[in-house]
């Protein structure tokens, strides 16, 4: 077990899209050990992805079980992970390990549907709401060279949010 | 380590203030740091972290000439301060009502009571001069947690003042 150094941005290498995996040696077996080893040594971290640490593949992983708030599918490694349906759109906070010292407002469906494989190959499909859609959607985007900063919105003047209109 | 100030300008706002500032900023040598700058009531506001190598003596030689050309107030201190010390905040409050005087004292004396650190704050006047409605954002830390604000929030409505309260749970990925 290792933990990887983490890229920074401005490197632009972070920026780049990463390619399907499709060896899933022991090598590679590894490689998501030591990624969620880096995860968890960070604070709060509840996803990650492989070109964060400069491996240019598609995996992330997503577990925002440490929270019990949060509704999940507990500890997902998502391989060549695919969205295939999205519903709702809301805005929420986001930050980094990649982005140190910033947090930002991001808009990302509520809800999801993710195809992916596991970490030996095999096709699970997840459902994830809220807090664990938005950390999949993050992480995903990971793999397409695109980090939150290229989503952000505005924190100000936001429209005010009513659950319940009296009459 | 540099050393930091915090430049003070207001004025009549018009086009191009914050360009001419820090076009004479640069040339100087100052380094920016974290800004706040906004239109308030037709005048234009900059609270900007200035680094720069010298007296505010010497550093209000190199915003004068930018300041008096536009008919800016100008203030400068020399602070104690550092970037990367950004709080997170994990509250959102909003309030609106009819506009009338104490409503702002009244929010804010409660939450703070409620243990209400205030980290951003932006108001605004809506409405018609007629019938003014008051708007205000803040964002902050709850060091006593949420509940307790949400009770002293729950003491407004009876004021004729509107909130709502949403935590920020910001994901780190």
């Amino acid at each position: 077990m290792a933990i990887l150094d983490i890229l920074v941005f401005p490197d632009p290498i972070l920026k780049q899209a990463s390619e399907s995996v499709t060896d899933f040696n022991a090598e590679f077996q590894q490689f998501i050990a030591d990624l969620d080893e880096t995860r968890l040594s960070a604070p709060g971290c509840v996803g990650i992805a492989a070109p964060q640490v400069g491996r240019f593949q598609r995996v992330a992983l997503v577990d925002v079980s440490g929270n019990p708030k949060h509704k999940s599918n507990g500890y997902m490694v998502l391989v060549n992970p695919e969205i295939i349906e999205w519903e709702g759109y809301k805005k929420g906070r986001e930050g980094c390990l990649s982005v140190p010292d910033y947090t930002g407002n991001v808009m990302r469906a509520t809800s999801i549907v993710v195809e992916a494989q596991d970490a030996e190959g095999a096709l699970q499909r997840y459902e994830c709401e809220g807090f664990e859609a938005r950390a999949v959607q993050h992480e995903i985007d990971h793999l397409d060279g695109l980090l939150f900063l290229d989503r952000l919105v505005s924190r100000r003047n936001d429209l005010f949010e009513r659950k319940v209109y009296k009459k | 380590m540099p050393k930091w100030f915090m430049l003070t300008l207001v004025g009549k706002d018009r086009q191009g203030i914050v360009a001419k500032l820090t076009h004479a900023l640069f040339e100087a040598g100052c380094n920016l740091g974290e800004a706040s700058m906004m239109r308030l009531g037709g005048n234009f506001t900059i609270m900007l972290m200035v680094g720069f190598d010298g007296k505010a003596k010497a550093l209000n030689d190199v915003v004068r000439p930018v300041s008096e050309s536009l008919d800016l107030h100008l203030h400068v201190d020399e602070i104690t301060a550092a970037l990367h010390t950004h709080l997170d905040p994990d509250v959102r409050i909003s309030v609106y009502g009819a506009d009338r005087t104490g409503i702002v004292s009244e929010v804010t004396g409660a939450l703070a009571e409620s243990g209400l650190h205030i980290l951003d704050l932006e108001s605004d006047v809506a409405g018609s001069s007629e019938s003014p409605l008051y708007i205000m954002h803040i964002e902050g830390h709850a060091a006593e947690g949420v509940d307790s604000l949400r009770a002293a929030l729950s003491l407004m409505q009876d004021r004729g003042i509107e909130t709502s309260l949403e935590e920020i749970d910001t994901l780190i990925g």
